[in-house]
């Protein structure tokens, strides 16, 4: 100890201590310690962030209980109590001294219905095929560094909705019997309508948005009245206009059928929000683009075809996308008018007196909540992905 | 290069005008006034034509013809005995849509707002839990969980005998919610001029309070002088009167409840759709427009030497409101247009009532769609306008 200081002489030490000294030197190096366990590791980490201070401790408690409330009950209706194999709605029932879980064999049983509705069951091979050109398309069209992907969005926007027509109407001409569109439903219906909102909303939603900006006064006003109305009124009402007032204003020989109309209704509707979308891409295009495009001789739709609108719409996909969320959802709304969706389906199976249950319901919501949380969820998460890369691009 | 200037010197004077953008402009408007102008004219004639072959006539006498149905939920007096309007009809479906929205959108503020605040806790189970919820309930269609909510929840649950009671006289069945109802006595009208007093009490104090800062820097309780005012007033005048207001306390007999106030189950399922729906919503902006304000504001505020509170209500939450406000709006809107989803469970409101019932009675289809339409658009009109008001006021004032 005062062997560190140089002023006091040090005492000579008597050679036991000397010996026992040495046994305190190590050959080897000791491994460094890690932090203390009350700054790292799991326990500091919950002290930090779940337990820090009276308030945060409670809250903690009180949400953490209630999140496992919240799975533990999803789980013994979906799993634990949940029925896995049975012919009849007997096997749903709740045994003695149990209660009933989901309903799994009814949604097993109904699984075709669910996709193609009545669809004949012979000819069902052609939504198959319709789905799969569907999902070739999009992957096309949303995965950005695929080749050519002008070519894409020519297969995707006209040539899918052109062969999906005569593929799931029929084409008795080739050999394609007609199938009739109050056949069809469930899963089919629901993206053929959320086709409606990408293949004429897209396209007719860009053309508003430059009718709104538009220098000519009357196709600003048109645009914008058009755009203001579609926006302030809800798509029941419209539904409900194309249901029972369409009727009226065209001739009395035209009588589109209930999809056709309710294509219409959905296409016009969702044409409004996606030109709002469009235009905030346009608006953030600086002046000078236009402006530079103008200078090298290129007419109005010069311009916008090759400068103004592959900027604007690369930066909108995720409003786009976000959009086709909403629009994806509100496919729904469709059964108000008496159409067989996806939803509407589950709901008559599960009024199915063969089925019929206390559970088959929950079971039947649950299993189409899943359906379209997966879908908007993979949806957002793309949107989020592109958003990522793009601010990435704008950072450079 | 001489030879092109030359061209293009002469080339003004020599331009066909068919190349001229200005004569093009005006010639592809008038193609668009003819385009619409003959949609809308065989549109008209159309319906004209078509009306006359089924034997109708446009016209909205209709209205004050008797409609010949029942709505169960009612906030102004309505049956078919007494031989009540089509006319009277629509204003009922209207209040029943005021009804759910008016209480949807104080309802969603309050939720979303929480579970926005949430989503930024520190606390990481708490911001966790928020964000599952905001996940969840974004990305499944309103529609199915207004259906959830009605047929596999309300539905379901035992009847008035057996039901769930919360305590209080707050029941819930098959037939809905039951509450206690407030009966009005002589004098409760004194009690209601007492809150609009204490109202105007607390609004005038806080006026004053804030000039008076402005000017001298002093800070009064504006916060405990409103809540006295407003609540302490009509309490005072509640028991100065006498007790006029009681509660008529509803109680299991029989099959059903004696008194007490009946929430139909569609009501209930509707407003825990919209609310739960629309909050998710709001909960997103919340958090969108507290992270909008920079880091460098907080610090800031911290240097000045104000506390938590404070820095929160004084520089966070005026300058995130900013931002919030606009979609919130929106949100408020897609609220009001979404309770037309009633439709599909049965909630009597200006879409189930008058444009379905009563449009199937009366066949008037394009009177009564083009009045429901009306409605919502000057409901969206009116909040555009303030939304503009209020966008003005609140704007950055540059220098």
């Amino acid at each position: 100890m005062s062997a560190i200081d140089p002023g006091i002489p040090t005492p000579e030490l008597p050679l036991s201590e000397a010996r026992s000294f040495e046994g305190y030197v190590s050959a080897m190096p000791v491994d460094p310690q890690g932090p203390p366990l009350s700054t790292a590791g799991p326990i500091a980490w919950m002290r930090a962030n779940l337990f820090n201070g009276l308030g945060n401790s409670v809250l903690t408690i009180v949400f953490g209980a209630l999140a496992l409330f919240m799975v533990w009950t999803l789980a013994k209706f979906a799993l634990f109590d949940a029925t896995w194999t049975g012919a009849d709605r007997e096997a749903c029932l709740a045994k003695a001294g149990q209660t009933a879980g989901a309903c799994w064999p009814m949604i097993k049983e109904r699984l075709a219905y669910f996709v193609y509705g009545s669809y004949p069951i012979d000819q069902r091979w052609r939504v198959d095929v319709v789905f799969l050109l569907g999902v070739i398309g999009l992957v096309w069209v949303l995965w950005i560094d695929a080749p050519r992907r002008d070519l894409g969005a020519g297969y995707f926007f006209v040539g899918v909705p052109v062969v999906g027509y005569f593929l799931l109407c029929g084409l008795p001409l080739i050999g394609l019997p007609r199938v009739d569109t109050d056949l069809w439903g469930g899963i089919l219906v629901t993206l053929v309508i959320a086709s409606a909102f990408i293949v004429v909303a897209l396209p007719l939603g860009i053309l508003l948005a430059l009718g709104r900006r538009s220098k000519l006064p009357v196709v600003a006003i048109v645009s914008t009245i058009f755009i203001e109305v579609a926006r302030g009124v809800p798509l029941i009402t419209v539904l409900f206009i194309a249901k029972v007032m369409l009727g009226y204003f065209v001739p009395e020989r035209f009588d589109p059928t209930l999809m056709v109309k309710a294509l219409i209704a959905v296409s016009l509707f969702s044409a409004a929000y996606m030109a709002e979308v469009v235009r905030g891409g346009l608006q953030a295009i600086p002046k000078g683009q236009s402006e530079g495009a103008a200078s090298l001789g290129l007419g109005y739709w010069q311009s916008m075809r090759l400068i103004i609108l592959p900027q604007a719409l690369r930066i909108t996909i995720p409003g786009i996308v976000n959009t086709f969320i909403g629009g994806f959802k509100d496919t729904t709304l469709v059964l108000v008018i008496g159409m067989f969706d996806f939803l509407k389906t589950i709901d008559i199976a599960s009024a199915d007196p063969k089925w019929a249950t206390p559970v088959s319901a929950p079971t039947g919501y649950l299993f189409a909540a899943l359906f379209y949380w997966i879908c908007c969820f993979g949806m957002s998460r793309y949107s989020r992905a592109v958003e990522q890369r793009l601010s990435v691009a704008h950072k450079r | 290069m001489a030879n092109v200037s030359a061209a293009a010197v002469a080339a003004p004077g020599r331009a066909s005008f068919v190349y001229d953008p200005k004569v093009r402009g005006i010639f592809w408007q008038c193609v668009l006034v003819i385009v619409i102008g003959y949609l809308v004219y065989s549109a008209i004639s159309n319906a004209q034509a078509n009306l006359a072959a089924k034997g109708q006539v446009f016209s909205f006498d209709f209205l004050s013809a008797p409609g010949g149905f029942d709505i169960n939920q009612h906030l102004i007096p309505f049956s078919s005995e007494a031989g009540s309007t089509y006319g009277r009809a629509f204003l009922v479906g209207l209040l029943n849509t005021i009804l759910v929205a008016g209480i949807g959108i104080v309802l969603a503020t309050f939720l979303g707002f929480t579970i926005g605040v949430a989503r930024l806790s520190t606390n990481w189970i708490v911001a966790k839990v928020a964000q599952t919820y905001v996940e969840v309930v974004r990305n499944i269609p309103l529609l199915l969980q207004l259906i959830f909510w009605y047929n596999a929840v309300l539905k379901p649950l035992p009847n008035p005998r057996n039901a769930l009671s919360f305590g209080a006289g707050f029941f819930l069945s098959n037939r809905g919610l039951t509450v206690p109802e407030p009966t009005f006595g002589p004098g409760s009208e004194d009690v209601f001029y007492a809150l609009l007093f204490g109202l105007l009490v607390a609004f005038t104090f806080r006026h004053w309070a804030k000039g008076r800062q402005e000017k001298t820097g002093a800070q009064y309780p504006t916060g405990l002088v409103a809540l006295a005012a407003i609540i302490g007033l009509p309490l005072i005048a509640y028991l100065v009167f006498g007790r006029p207001i009681q509660f008529d306390v509803p109680v299991q007999k029989g099959f059903n409840f004696a008194g007490g106030l009946q929430v139909f189950p569609e009501f209930v399922a509707l407003l825990l759709g919209l609310v739960i729906y629309t909050a998710a919503f709001i909960a997103e902006i919340v958090r969108a427009g507290i992270q909008a304000v920079s880091r460098g504001q907080v610090e800031a505020a911290n240097a000045l030497g104000l506390r938590n509170k404070p820095t929160l209500d004084l520089v966070v939450i005026p300058q995130a409101m900013r931002v919030i406000t606009p979609p919130l709006t929106s949100q408020f809107l897609n609220l009001t247009k979404n309770s037309s989803l009633a439709v599909a469970i049965g909630y009597p409101d200006l879409v189930q009532i008058f444009a379905g019932t009563a449009l199937n009675q009366s066949a008037k289809a394009i009177e009564i769609m083009l009045m429901t339409m009306s409605v919502y658009l000057a409901l969206s009109l009116i909040t555009s306008f303030f939304m503009n008001l209020y966008n003005r006021r609140m704007a950055l004032v540059e220098r």
